[in-house]
């Protein structure tokens, strides 16, 4: 019994022990909180080699809603954080859980609804009339709900457009993006999507795109240092040699280059 | 037969029972009973259904702990083996089941096979090795527990009515391994309702009746002049079948 | 129609193709699940043997709460697993959040029970069996517990079996501890997940018809190895 009892510890123990190693082996990376609508979009698949090729470093992706990026970033679970809700990033250093913020390009949202466009959008000139457009007709809207960047931003477009969406036709779902447009497709709602996570989409039935332009639905993604006096455990320098080279020629250049079906999908603007 | 009670082997220790009492769901099973078994001898358990046999056995052994009263062997408690009357047999092979009860009891690896081959042979079941001890019939299952029993070297064997689910044929090679322990010096605690069994076997009878204990005496005295009147009774019964 | 028979074509030309994405996430699957399964098990059997076979102040209730932990949805072992592993809490300075190491936990926290509540109710049907004769060798119950497991082995291959299903199959535990990296953490559920929220719905389900059939694949396995021993034992 006692003899069978070592080995099974000993067994517990180097199972344990070759799942720490393979966890911590000597390879640089960093891991980067980031959002449902760039990993979807393959946006890292196509830069984050060039990056590597330069430096060394891998670059772990955790795409995540916006909420739950700022959560893991105050956890010290991310050592870098690349987001798009510029209010809720520079609240985000200013609590002292960043060091830095800087903007490194933006994409734009899109309003998606069923090719027959029961509310008619499509004629509106401004986002804020075509969101009245469809709270109007009670079309159905099927929001993301999940606190995410893109369910921030739809947000404050329905509060500048005087609306508080409730009610049957306004449905919020708690889910992802792609989740969301896969809802959307089946119940031939309206829905707010970036452009990235739509152009890349493949299942969208019955759904067109019906409005786009209006600068409101401008979203600025930004990228975020981590505090190294609260998160003395981060590897910062790793983490800055990333945030540098995104803001870099090199690395505007490579987002710039990035296109899915021949569309461009960010467009780098930072402040050199 | 009863001649073999003479035979010198007398260094097993003597069993003491005092004020044994088993109480289960507060009915009185057994007891209380004194008893002394003393001796190398051949102990026949005899009683109608229900009379607590089995449970005095378990009582002995050790596998249940007395309500209230004292059970003692004088000086160490001997080596002690019990055979069952439904086989527990291990899900192995027949030789690895005798194997296993050598390794409990601490044989050297090297030595097991060895010993467990010579069991098998003793109890008529060599051939029968590799197979898997649960698929063997009724009678190879019970003379495998006895050839198990036999690698422990028991100095007491208990014996819970072996033979009750068994063949004449099966019957006998049980009742033959029972005297061939006994002739190696065992002493044998075996319960039975078989009278022509307990006639072939017994040196001394307990007989209990309703969890008392109604006779202890010398096997000769027992089935020609039974003190008891529930003694002459089930002896009657039996006969009259 | 399109999307199923579509599903059908991409799963046989991931395998046929043999593509390495597939593969690489395949081999995590197997090696995370695999990994999980065998620590629940090696924790596991043990505690049901003792559940089985000792009676003691608490015990029903540690009976029950094994129970109802089976039904435990993965999501909420994942994040209580979060909350362990993240640098914030208790055991942060391991780092092996976003680790295979860490999604090897959170299973095992989904697998443990499952296992510890079905070892327990073989383990005792064959001790009520066995624990005569047992006891009649000399051996203690702690002594027994090796004896049992192993007399029991056949139904608990199939314990250990509704383990691994549980554990290949989850999908809320590992996304959260293991954040769905590519390359690092995704496995086969995760990228299932992935590939439907990008709409790619028939790479979705053709990931789905492999996970499947691996899953199949190794129930087979266990299955032909259960009867193999079982016409050995009679």
């Amino acid at each position: 019994m006692q003899h069978k009892t070592r080995i099974a510890l000993t067994a517990i123990g180097l199972i344990g022990l070759s799942l720490a190693a393979q966890a911590q082996d000597g390879e640089k990376y960093i891991t980067l909180a980031s959002t449902t609508s760039t990993e979807n979009s393959g946006l890292f698949d196509a830069i984050i080699p060039q990056f590597t090729e330069v430096t060394d470093i891998d670059v772990r992706v955790v795409a995540v809603g916006t909420g739950q990026a700022f959560e893991i970033g105050r956890r010290g679970d991310a050592d870098s954080l690349l987001v798009h809700d510029t209010a809720g990033e520079k609240r985000f250093v200013e609590e002292g859980y960043g060091a830095e913020r800087a903007d490194v390009m933006y994409n734009d949202f899109v309003i998606i609804g069923p090719s027959g466009d029961p509310a008619g959008i499509t004629d509106a000139e401004t986002v804020a009339e075509a969101l009245t457009l469809i709270a109007e007709t009670e079309a159905p809207f099927a929001s993301r709900g999940d606190d995410s960047g893109t369910n921030r931003a739809e947000l404050r477009l329905w509060d500048s457009a005087g609306i508080e969406p409730s009610g049957e036709w306004y449905r919020e779902l708690g889910s992802g993006m792609g989740a969301t447009l896969n809802t959307a497709a089946a119940m031939d709602a309206y829905v707010m999507s970036d452009r990235a996570t739509w152009v890349a989409f493949d299942n969208r039935q019955n759904l067109e795109l019906l409005f786009e332009g209006d600068e409101a639905l401008f979203n600025q993604y930004g990228s975020i240092l981590m505090n190294p006096e609260r998160f003395p455990h981060l590897k910062h320098d790793l983490a800055e040699q990333w945030h540098e080279w995104l803001l870099s020629d090199e690395g505007q250049q490579a987002i710039a280059d990035f296109e899915v079906k021949g569309q461009q999908l960010f467009f780098p603007n930072a402040k050199q | 037969m009863n001649d073999m009670t003479t035979l010198p082997v007398t260094d097993v220790p003597t069993l003491e029972m005092q004020g044994v009492t088993f109480i289960h769901r507060g009915q009185r099973l057994l007891g209380p009973l004194d008893l002394q078994l003393r001796g190398c001898r051949r102990t026949l358990v005899m009683g109608p259904n229900g009379a607590g046999k089995s449970l005095l056995m378990r009582l002995a052994h050790g596998l249940l702990k007395p309500t209230a009263g004292r059970i003692h062997w004088e000086g160490s408690a001997p080596r002690q083996a019990m055979v069952f009357q439904r086989p527990v047999l291990l899900r192995r092979s027949a030789l690895a089941n005798l194997t296993y009860a050598l390794a409990v009891t601490g044989t050297p690896l090297a030595q097991r096979r060895p010993l467990a081959r010579e069991a098998l042979k003793r109890f008529g079941l060599a051939a029968l090795e590799t197979r898997p001890a649960r698929v063997l019939s009724g009678g190879e299952q019970q003379r495998l527990t006895l050839a198990r029993a036999w690698l422990l070297k028991p100095e007491v064997l208990f014996l819970d009515e072996p033979t009750s689910a068994l063949d004449p044929a099966a019957i006998k090679a049980v009742e033959d391994a029972v005297q061939e322990f006994h002739a190696h010096g065992t002493r044998i605690l075996m319960s039975s309702h078989d009278l022509h069994q307990a006639r072939r076997l017994a040196d001394e009878v307990l007989f209990l009746n309703r969890g008392c204990l109604v006779e202890h005496s010398d096997a000769r005295s027992f089935f020609t002049a039974p003190a008891s009147r529930e003694a002459r009774a089930f002896i009657q019964g039996e006969l009259v079948l | 129609m399109s999307t199923d028979a579509g599903a059908f074509m991409t799963a046989l030309t991931l395998i046929l193709g043999l593509d390495p994405y597939l593969l690489d996430i395949v081999a995590l699957s197997l090696r995370v699940s695999l990994s999980a399964v065998a620590l629940a098990a090696l924790m596991g059997l043990p505690l049901g043997a003792a559940l089985a076979l000792w009676r003691f102040p608490g015990h029903a209730a540690l009976v029950v709460a094994l129970n109802a932990l089976m039904g435990l949805p993965p999501v909420v072992a994942g994040l209580c697993v979060y909350l362990l592993l993240s640098r914030a809490g208790p055991l942060g300075e391991l780092g092996l959040l976003f680790t295979p190491a860490a999604m090897v936990v959170a299973q095992v926290v989904l697998v443990m029970p499952i296992i510890a509540a079905l070892a327990r109710q073989q383990v005792q049907e064959l001790h009520q069996e066995y624990h005569e004769q047992l006891a009649s060798l000399g051996l203690s119950r702690l002594r027994m517990i090796p004896t049992l497991l192993w007399d029991a082995r056949l139904g608990l291959v199939t314990v250990i079996l509704a383990g691994f299903g549980r554990a290949s199959a989850e999908v809320g535990a590992v996304m959260i501890v293991g954040g769905n990296i590519d390359g690092v953490t995704r496995v086969m559920t995760t990228a299932i997940v992935l590939e439907t929220s990008k709409g790619n719905l028939p790479l979705a389900l053709g990931l789905g018809i492999v996970l499947l059939g691996l899953v199949a694949l190794i129930n087979a396995a266990a299955y032909l190895m259960g009867e193999m021993a079982r016409r050995r034992q009679g």
